[in-house]
């Protein structure tokens, strides 16, 4: 077998660097030869090459879709790539509280909220609540965490205030719903109100949501972000180590303050 | 029947969910809501926004509230004003909201008078709900009415004029039914928008005119195609109603209208929504339009094989409070969804024996299966194949109305060709596997028979709990969904009134006379 060239990748169908792409949309045409010599040229624009509409569909008069195969002239040099991975160490349940007790010494407080107008609870409820998520236990059942859901719709204020209040080590936020980027102007703003609070540095600031990376949360001045798939232990792992790789900074610049 | 369920046990739950119903109705009976009074006066004929843009409805029933007169109901108040002024209700209105007049100053004039003075106007009301419904039926004789399961898709651009190229598209492609989803958080507003709207969010604004601009796009679509095409839209939310009678007014066929989702999903107050949902259903009833419940929303929070029983047990207090606003059979669609996490194994055969039971359970009820959503992930070819599942489940189950499921669903609100292959997967397995139904008995004592029988159980269970502690107290005690609502909580209880002796709401009084008169079931 040919070697992959890692600064040259294409995409693969069956033979290495065929370039085998699929590709499906809709044209706002009447169906009809037109149509379909629209769809193959705006598919040699896009970078295709030995473009084949294999489907076309007559949607109902003013528009037509169209399934179509290229191949793709483009290529990525994956040595170039810089993917930011949240750092953390795997570790289950037990191995977390343990690690908490062991090492920090005291209970970690997180306030956690589905926040502005989104309502969708279940992706913040699968982290925190009691009964957990795909057979693991949420951070409420944690002995050494002391977690707090505040539910869907609340206000970016509401959420600042109760983890002033709990004096919170951590903040979850959850965004589901992407549509015109209300995520990106939500999670914006809770910062602005965070570092307006003067709080920043006392808090861990995670969000998360099926549109949520690690990078778009940094981007957006988060710790920390968690995309589809998440579960409980990931986020209670990364919180627990990140605090003690928090504590071990301040105390080491403390010392060389002084 | 094709399961061999205990049609005691069946008949047990129907009498504690009818206990349960009539509880409510009491406390429905004693008070009316400013949306219900919003009702009566777009019923007479007021419509349109003040300078402000608030609607004249909410002007008028506002004022009334404030001045503590919501009591005896809007409908004498106009008629008064009509007796003292000549006007017409919507001038009325119009010089209400300008602040010309009073609407409270006319007290002087007798309740009798008040009440003549509205008699054509309400006739007016009623014959242009009836004449909708009687054009539905012509045009359903006329045109083919759909074979079921019938293909119901939502469109939801936030901009009507772009949601009609999508229903027309979907209609023409294979849909019978048309939903237009409203824009997030309409259900919280205390008021209906106004005229034609093109921006939305997550759907498009349920206003009168958009009702208007959708129907004559479809009913242009259902000539063509020679397919009576069917429009929805949501009754749900502070508005109910008043949304009710828009959507007989513009001949809206379906409407969804669950007697609890507001309180669980909506955290608008009980009281609120009992007495909204009531009247709201009696205008449905005779409009011909058929409501459709919304029991697959407690599957997104709760566990779909855990929790299916309550599904049931809210089929069936849906169902009987439906009986108590005038509902036939025939207009309950019951709700229930395909949500049964795929990672289990044989859960196609538990969603066989949901859907089945209840078909065997609700015999001449429209039910109305909802597709996979919350198992649906960013993988759209797995997630084609299970609509495709669903699909079987629907035409091998003898479902009424399949809400087709998007392979886009994770992803982002339909494209015109997710709902184009949605159609297409449909109509491919409805038609291969169309008689599949009739053909096939269930092993006596099998994994279907058996967990569909346990499914009742448990309803029954529940529906005795209920009936116990009254569904108000059930509500609270989380016992759907999960979720849990204080009787006093909630939106929209500052818009509930006790009713004075002097209470008088025309529109119930005549619709809850005709509906008798047609035999419908015996209005509260
Ligand atoms: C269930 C559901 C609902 C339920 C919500 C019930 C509830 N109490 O949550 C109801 C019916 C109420 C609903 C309403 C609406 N919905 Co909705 N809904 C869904 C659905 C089907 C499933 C979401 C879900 O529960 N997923 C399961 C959970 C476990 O996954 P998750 O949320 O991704 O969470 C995981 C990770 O992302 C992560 N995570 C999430 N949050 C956080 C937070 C932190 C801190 C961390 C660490 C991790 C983390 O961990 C979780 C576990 O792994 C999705 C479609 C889909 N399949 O995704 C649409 C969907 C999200 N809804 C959508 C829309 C548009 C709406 C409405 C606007 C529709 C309308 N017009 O009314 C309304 C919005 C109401 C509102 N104000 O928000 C769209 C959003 C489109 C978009 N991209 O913006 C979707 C994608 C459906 C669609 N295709 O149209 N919805």
């Amino acid at each position: 077998m040919t070697k992959v060239d890692l600064k040259n990748i294409r995409p693969y169908g069956d033979t290495l660097d065929d370039g085998k792409v699929q590709l499906a949309f809709s044209l706002p045409l009447r169906y009809g030869p037109e149509a379909k010599e629209a769809a193959r040229q705006l598919a040699i624009e896009m970078g295709f090459e030995d473009v084949d509409v294999v489907s076309a569909h007559d949607l109902g008069g003013s528009f037509s879709f169209f399934v179509v195969y290229g191949k793709c002239k483009h290529s990525v040099d994956v040595t170039q790539l810089h993917i930011p991975k949240v750092e953390v160490e795997q570790m289950d349940y037990f191995q977390t509280n343990d690690f908490i007790r062991d090492k920090l010494g005291r209970k970690i407080t997180v306030v956690a909220a589905c926040t502005g107008s989104d309502a969708h609870t279940v992706g913040i409820d699968a982290i925190m609540n009691m009964k957990g998520y795909a057979g693991e236990p949420g951070l409420e059942r944690y002995p050494w965490f002391r977690a707090q859901n505040l539910g869907a719709q609340v206000p970016n204020e509401t959420l600042v205030a109760k983890a002033i209040d709990a004096d919170a080590d951590a903040i979850l936020v959850s965004q589901i719903v992407t549509q015109k980027n209300v995520h990106i102007s939500n999670l914006t703003r809770l910062v602005d109100l965070i570092e307006a609070e003067g709080i920043r540095d006392e808090v861990l600031l995670i969000c998360g949501g099926p549109r949520i990376s690690h990078e778009l949360a940094l981007e957006l001045g988060f710790d920390a972000g968690f995309g589809p798939g998440t579960l409980p232990s990931h986020v209670a792992a990364y919180i627990a180590q990140e605090l003690v790789r928090k504590e071990h900074r301040t105390s080491a610049r403390l010392a060389e303050e002084r | 029947m094709k399961l061999n369920l205990d049609t005691t046990r069946i008949a047990r739950c129907r009498e504690c969910a009818g206990d349960i119903a009539d509880t409510i109705m009491e406390g429905v009976n004693r008070v009316t809501t400013t949306t219900i009074e919003r009702t009566v006066c777009r019923l007479i004929g007021i419509d349109g926004v003040d300078s402000a843009g608030v609607p004249l409805p909410n002007v008028l029933v506002d004022m009334l509230h404030e001045a503590g007169r919501l009591a005896s109901g809007a409908a004498c108040y106009v008629g008064r004003a009509i007796v003292a002024t000549g006007l017409s209700p919507q001038a009325i209105a119009e010089k209400v909201a300008a602040g010309e007049m009073d609407i409270v100053s006319f007290d002087s004039v007798e309740h009798d008078l008040a009440r003549a003075a509205l008699e054509d106007l309400v006739a007016k009301g009623i014959a242009r709900i009836e004449a909708n419904a009687e054009r539905r039926r012509e045009l359903m004789e006329k045109l083919s009415p759909g074979i079921e399961p019938l293909i119901y898709v939502i469109v939801a651009t936030g901009n009507i004029y772009e949601d009609v190229n999508q229903a027309q598209s979907a209609a023409k492609a294979g849909a019978d039914i048309i939903a237009v989803i409203r824009s997030t958080a309409q259900s919280l507003l205390d008021y209906v928008p106004y005229g034609a709207t093109t921006e939305g969010f997550g759907g498009t604004f349920a206003t009168q005119e958009n009702f208007r601009i959708m129907r004559k796009a479809l009913d242009e679509t259902s000539l063509e195609t020679g397919r009576y095409i069917r429009l929805v839209n949501y009754c749900s939310g502070l508005c109910m109603p008043e949304i009710a009678a828009m959507g007989a007014m513009e001949r809206l066929d379906m409407m969804l209208n669950d007697s609890m989702y507001g309180i669980l999903f909506r955290d608008i107050n009980m009281k609120r929504t009992f007495a909204d949902q009531h009247f709201s259903r009696m205008i449905n009833a005779f409009a011909g339009i058929t409501i459709n419940t919304g029991e697959d929303n407690y599957l997104t929070t709760s566990d779909a094989y855990q929790e299916a029983h309550t599904v049931l047990a809210s089929q069936f207090i849906n169902e009987a409070l439906a009986h108590r606003s005038g509902l036939p059979d025939e207009q309950i669609g019951l709700g229930h969804a395909f949500e049964i996490d795929p990672a289990m194994t044989n859960a196609f055969l538990y969603e066989v024996a949901q859907a089945q039971m209840a078909r065997d359970i609700f015999p001449n009820e429209p039910l109305k299966y909802m597709p996979p959503t919350k198992y649906m992930t960013g993988d759209i070819f797995r997630g084609y194949l299970m609509n495709g599942m669903f699909n079987l489940a629907g035409v091998m189950t003898g479902q009424s109305i399949q809400l087709l499921g998007m392979l886009t669903e994770a992803v982002h609100t339909p494209h015109i060709h997710d709902r184009y292959l949605a159609i297409r997967n449909a109509k491919y397995v409805f038609s291969t596997a169309r008689d599949l139904g009739c053909e096939m008995t269930f092993k006596p004592g099998g994994i279907v028979e058996t967990r569909a029988q346990k499914v009742l159980d448990e309803a029954a269970v529940t529906l005795e709990q209920v009936r116990e502690i009254g569904l108000m107290a059930a509500i609270e005690e989380g016992v759907f969904a999960g979720i849990s609502r204080a009787p006093d909580g909630g939106r929209g209880l500052d818009g509930v009134a006790e009713k004075a002796d002097d209470y008088w709401n025309p529109f119930e009084d005549e619709i809850s006379a005709r509906l008798k008169k047609n035999g419908g079931g015996a209005c509260d």
